[in-house]
């Protein structure tokens, strides 16, 4: 049961790493890479607190080998800011107060950067279906649904300027 | 959690898939889009020593349309199914549906193979493909077979897949002109399996129906399709004393297991009402 080499880009950045093969991706991001942003909530696929991107697509990293991954292109929540400036999904969650406790908000934020590329211009019920796959047990959701609309008015205006 | 330790095993074609089960017999496990498989693994439900990850044989995804019929490799996501023109023009029934399962990233990784290769009957493509008069393609050491939907489960977590055999394709009739679907799925909450399911597709002949199929969900050890029901509904409408004989013979067959979504005698009254509405939906659709 030798460890596998896998060649992953993660927010930009390749790493070479041996894993073993039944390491999953959420304790490849927080322990190898000691990205610790991405959370480990239910750890059976329920909750979305461990999504990440995953080549343009939002997985549960909890549920995923990280062995699968090589060749692949990851983006977790630290990978969301640029220089320092926050991502229109991470304004929108601290203008609209989208968190209280913040253990589901990395999932949440990831999971709304990829809904709102698949959907610039969402209604609150498209929101709330988009984002059904991340629990969130302090807000009742109602201010995530803003925070979400919040940052994809920014992304659309920015988008036509 | 963490599973135990496994051999990992990434084959690039079927072939070289269905050796490595021959040689691993009751060792191995296929994994898919793992969201059954890797949760017990963590749990010890399962604790394969060789894991046989399908995913990158692209051979196994798409879809496309073969004359009449339908062709959707085993390893296709829900979500593609969802977006899948070709399904939405041909079977409608099959992009509307997994909607309803799970929740957006799990479609991204949850496949139709998988769904149904499980044999859980909790997944709701059993059923989807009994109405659907689906055929599925497995292949093994010694070539393809073609298995009709209605013969391949045999009991929870049991069907006709053998230990060396992959599924690789579900193969489809498409909706002939005038078809209506429905697929009605009882649930508490987002990503829950069904309380109760109906999965029915239709057609009319005038103001009679001509054509019928009726999928249950979750209400016995494997998906069921109501054939007495049928029986009774075809060559009339949905007229109530007509539906509520159905209802009752739907309600006759179920057989479902106790849990916190209900006991058995709500669940199979549940089963009822499902029934009623996926009808009534169908009917509507109907050209």
């Amino acid at each position: 049961m030798a460890k596998k080499l896998i060649s992953v880009q993660v927010n930009g950045r390749r790493h070479e790493a041996a894993v073993e093969a039944r390491t999953l991706l959420v304790h490849f991001l927080r322990e190898e890479l000691q990205l610790t942003g991405t959370h480990i909530g239910c750890e059976t696929s329920h909750c979305g607190a461990c999504t990440v991107d995953l080549d343009g697509r939002s997985v549960k990293s909890c549920t995923h080998l990280a062995v699968q991954c090589d060749g692949s292109e990851i983006l977790t929540v630290e990978g969301l800011a640029v220089k320092g400036a926050l991502h229109a999904v991470q304004e929108g969650f601290y203008q609209e107060h989208g968190l209280q406790c913040g253990f589901c908000t990395p999932g949440m934020l990831m999971r709304a950067y990829r809904f709102l590329q698949e959907n610039p211009d969402p209604s609150d019920e498209e929101i709330r279906m988009g984002m059904s796959g991340n629990l969130c047990r302090c807000t009742g959701y109602q201010n995530i649904v803003k925070a979400v609309q919040h940052a994809a008015r920014k992304m659309r205006e920015t988008a036509t300027v | 959690m963490i599973p135990a330790r496994f051999d990992y095993h990434q084959p690039r074609s079927v072939g070289e898939a269905v050796a490595l089960l021959q040689r691993y017999g009751t060792e191995a496990k296929v994994l898919a889009g793992g969201h059954s498989l890797l949760p017990m693994m963590k749990l010890r439900f399962a604790q394969p020593q060789h894991l046989v990850d399908i995913n990158r044989i692209d051979a196994l995804r798409g879809i496309r349309l073969e004359a009449d019929t339908v062709v959707i490799g085993a390893m296709t996501v829900e979500n593609d199914l969802i977006d899948s023109a070709v399904l939405q023009r041909e079977v409608p029934l099959l992009a509307e549906a997994p909607k309803l399962i799970a929740d957006p990233q799990v479609r991204n990784r949850g496949t139709i193979g998988g769904d149904l290769a499980h044999g859980d009957p909790g997944n709701d493509h059993p059923a989807l493909a009994l109405v659907c008069d689906a055929h599925f393609v497995l292949e093994g050491p010694a070539g393809r077979r073609s298995v009709a939907a209605g013969e391949f489960f045999l009991g929870i977590l049991t069907t006709q897949l053998a230990e060396d055999e992959i599924l690789v394709e579900i193969r489809i009739p498409r909706f002939a002109p005038g078809t209506g679907w429905a697929y009605e799925k009882l649930k508490r909450k987002t990503g829950d399996w069904a309380t109760a399911g109906c999965a029915v597709v239709m057609r009319r002949e005038g103001d009679r129906i001509g054509h019928l199929r009726i999928g249950l969900t979750n209400l016995a050890p494997v998906a069921l399709r109501a054939e007495k029901a049928e029986t009774l509904l075809l060559g009339g409408d949905l007229g109530s004393a007509r539906l509520e004989s159905a209802v009752e013979a739907v309600m006759a067959v179920c057989d479902p297991a106790e849990d916190l979504r209900g006991d058995a005698e709500y669940k199979t009254a549940m089963a009822g009402e499902m029934l009623r509405r996926a009808l009534h939906h169908a009917w509507a659709r109907c050209a």
